[in-house]
């Protein structure tokens, strides 16, 4: 769980360890938890290719042809953009074992609560829902997690998974 | 209106090297008219082929993309017209075999069955090079120069079901499928 105390996690740090994890590409549909420090950041950099989907599911399927390509990628969204991807999730990162990575923002967290103690369902029901589909997942809240990033994304690609990083606050 | 497997036929004429992503129908059709290892078949949820075709087109952008859509399929990811305009992929074909139906869900209308005009859609989100197909000569006259049209291109296919082929679901979902096209696209 997150410490209200505890500092919050930096953007520029994530971004430094999406570059790290060899990613080039960030498919995004914009979320207001990762809007300002994350996606507006990532848009400016030369370094990495946006492209904008108009719904995320759009975008489990561009990281999986672009997985074929051996072209790393990330999807960032927003959790009710998980919620509304679970199919191509289901079948395409799960069924087909390929390496679809995501950073998903929890759109009204509570900081002072773990997601699935959260008084909102819908985040409620995020982790539970990546545990019964074996979908890896870890939490990015305070600074320090962002350590977490390489290790994981690396992995992923390894061994042809699914990972999701849960960002339970708005990065600095 | 067009035999669906008329059709294929006439683009297998002119397929050389190219990826070819095929839904549903087509795809168990364009399996018999055109066996490749470059036929990528793991598109896995309905409506998301021409997304994985963007993938591949951006992440090989020295290979040609040619997607086979159904209208069904298009219509669950109509957000995508507008996503491939933007990201504008020069070697992205992107064609749609319109026959009013869910042709493999027992051949139910689709919404607008008749009215929609999917080349008007792609028009509007901004592809580069619109056709629409309803007659076999015009289509075995222009198909050449479509393929090689620098894309995104977009091509109503207005087709009737053909012969049946086999539905052979387990080579589309298999991981050995699978396997065999990241080889073949590897050494491409």
């Amino acid at each position: 769980m997150d410490t209200p105390s505890a500092t919050a996690i930096r953007g520029a740090d994530i971004i430094a360890a999406i570059k790290r994890s060899g990613i080039a590409t960030v498919v995004a549909v914009p979320d207001i938890v990762t809007s300002s420090h994350l996606l507006f950041p990532i848009a400016r950099d030369p370094s990495l290719r946006l492209i904008r989907v108009c719904k995320e599911d759009e975008g489990v399927s561009i990281c999986a042809g672009l997985a074929f390509a051996g072209k790393r990628a990330l999807l960032l969204m927003q959790h009710t953009g998980l919620l509304d991807s679970l199919n191509a999730v289901r079948v395409i990162a799960v069924e087909y074992e390929l390496p679809i990575c995501m950073i998903v923002g929890l759109q009204g967290m509570e900081p002072d609560r773990e997601p699935p103690r959260s008084a909102r369902y819908g985040i409620r029901i995020v982790e539970p829902l990546l545990d019964v589909m074996q979908v890896e997942h870890a939490r990015l809240g305070v600074r320090g997690d962002e350590a977490l990033i390489q290790p994981a994304f690396d992995r992923a690609y390894a061994d042809s998974r699914a990972f999701v990083f849960l960002v339970t606050r708005t990065p600095e | 209106m067009m035999r669906r497997d008329e059709c294929l036929k006439l683009l297998a004429r002119h397929h050389t090297d190219e990826i070819v992503v095929p839904v549903f129908k087509t795809a168990f059709d364009w399996m018999a008219i055109k066996p490749s290892p470059l036929n990528y078949l793991c598109v896995g949820a309905m409506g998301q082929a021409s997304s994985h075709a963007l993938g591949l087109a951006l992440g090989r952008p020295d290979k040609r993309v040619i997607v086979l859509d159904g209208d069904g399929s298009l219509l669950m990811n109509l957000g995508s017209l507008v996503t491939i305009a933007g990201v504008a992929p020069r070697n992205l074909v992107h064609f749609v075999c319109e026959n009013g139906c869910y042709e493999a869900n027992g051949g139910h209308p689709i919404p607008g069955a008749g009215r929609v005009d999917f080349a008007g859609l792609a028009r509007a989100a901004g592809y580069r090079h619109v056709h629409e197909f309803s007659e076999l000569d015009d289509f075995a006259a222009r198909v050449g120069a479509v393929l090689h049209e620098e894309g995104p291109v977009f091509a109503v296919l207005k087709v009737v079901a053909g012969e049946s082929y086999p539905e052979d679901y387990p080579t589309l979902h298999s991981a050995e499928t699978r396997r065999r096209f990241a080889a073949a696209l590897e050494a491409a």
